[in-house]
């Protein structure tokens, strides 16, 4: 929750957030009710949002499937204010996004 | 002999109601006008002759989740199946009041649409984390299904090890490709409808009994 804060208050101030590891399902979710929560007229509207899918790339491993460790559910993940930010396009090592400064 | 059979009675209603397992909820998930409220009128409507909420073709028309208790879905062979299905507002990680207005909607009712969207999300996020049993994840198969709310709502989705089909809708419009949406989610059963017409929403309730039987 403190992790999803911290984000969400960074975003809040005009930053743009990288992930290394991403956000698992569940920080996710919380992360867009949150979101939702803090959106207000005229001020913030809300986050735009890009994850690398781990699929190809993540191996849990023979003790990740021992102990049933899902590990990170993305790879790469970028957060930024939707009204500053924009996703044009995403390719499979590159994320092009348009952002406006304030 | 009378007070012994009220008796009976009253203590098989308690039993009965104390060990009742509550009905799987069902919630229809997706984007904003994916069609979840076309559809969750018909399922609705097919099967109690009801009806559950308000479309139109602006975002957000569905602001707060809605309920409906005890629909028995059932197929010639016998089998059949009581839920409850929730329609929840579109998912998205965004909302502008001024998305309203760009629709004619004075300013003051956009602002409080917005607010009322904005709750709706953050409800129906909360409800599927606590409170949903399974899920028919809707998309609008005349859009492309790799964004990235269907990629991380289908994952969360996944993560919570509900059960899920995907539902292509509008496929009475002539730009529907569900065969992309199909791709994008093998994993998961697909099924090609139009909520609007009707269109094969005899596979839908098929594909419910098997998936939340």
């Amino acid at each position: 929750m403190e992790k999803i804060r911290l984000i969400l208050d960074d975003v809040m101030e005009g930053n743009i957030v990288v992930l290394e590891k991403g956000l698992s399902p569940e920080e996710q979710s919380k992360l867009i009710e949150m979101t939702m929560m803090e959106i207000s007229p005229d001020g913030f509207s809300g986050i735009e949002m890009e994850t690398y899918s781990a699929k190809d790339s993540q191996s849990t491993g023979f003790f990740g499937k021992l102990f049933g460790k899902k590990g990170a559910a993305a790879r790469m993940t970028v957060i930024g204010p939707a009204n500053q930010m924009k996703t044009i396009k995403k390719d499979k090592d590159l994320i092009s996004a348009w952002v406006s400064s304030r | 002999m009378n007070l012994f059979i009220r008796t009976k009675k009253r203590l098989s209603r308690f039993l009965s109601a104390f060990m009742k397992k509550r009905q799987s909820r069902i919630g229809i998930y997706g984007p904003p006008n994916a069609g979840k409220t076309t559809l969750s009128n018909r399922i609705v409507r097919d099967w109690t002759g009801d009806a559950l909420g308000p479309v139109s073709e602006i975002p957000h028309e569905t602001r707060r989740a809605r309920r409906k208790e005890g629909i028995t879905i059932s197929n010639q062979n016998g089998s059949s199946l009581t839920i409850d299905i929730v329609d929840t507002p579109g998912v998205t990680t965004k909302i502008d009041y001024q998305e309203f207005v760009e629709y004619g909607i004075e300013k003051d009712e956009a602002i409080k649409r917005a607010r009322e969207a904005t709750e709706g999300v953050a409800e129906a996020m909360h409800w599927l984390r606590e409170d949903i049993d399974g899920v028919i994840y809707m998309l609008d198969a005349t859009l492309d299904p790799f964004t990235q709310v269907n990629i991380m709502l289908v994952g969360i989705i996944e993560s919570r090890n509900l059960p899920v089909m995907i539902v292509a809708n509008k496929i009475d419009l002539p730009d529907a490709a569900p065969q992309r949406i199909v791709k994008a989610f093998p994993q998961h059963p697909v099924i090609a409808i139009s909520g609007l017409e009707g269109d094969n929403v005899e596979a839908l309730y098929e594909k419910m009994l098997e998936v939340f039987g």
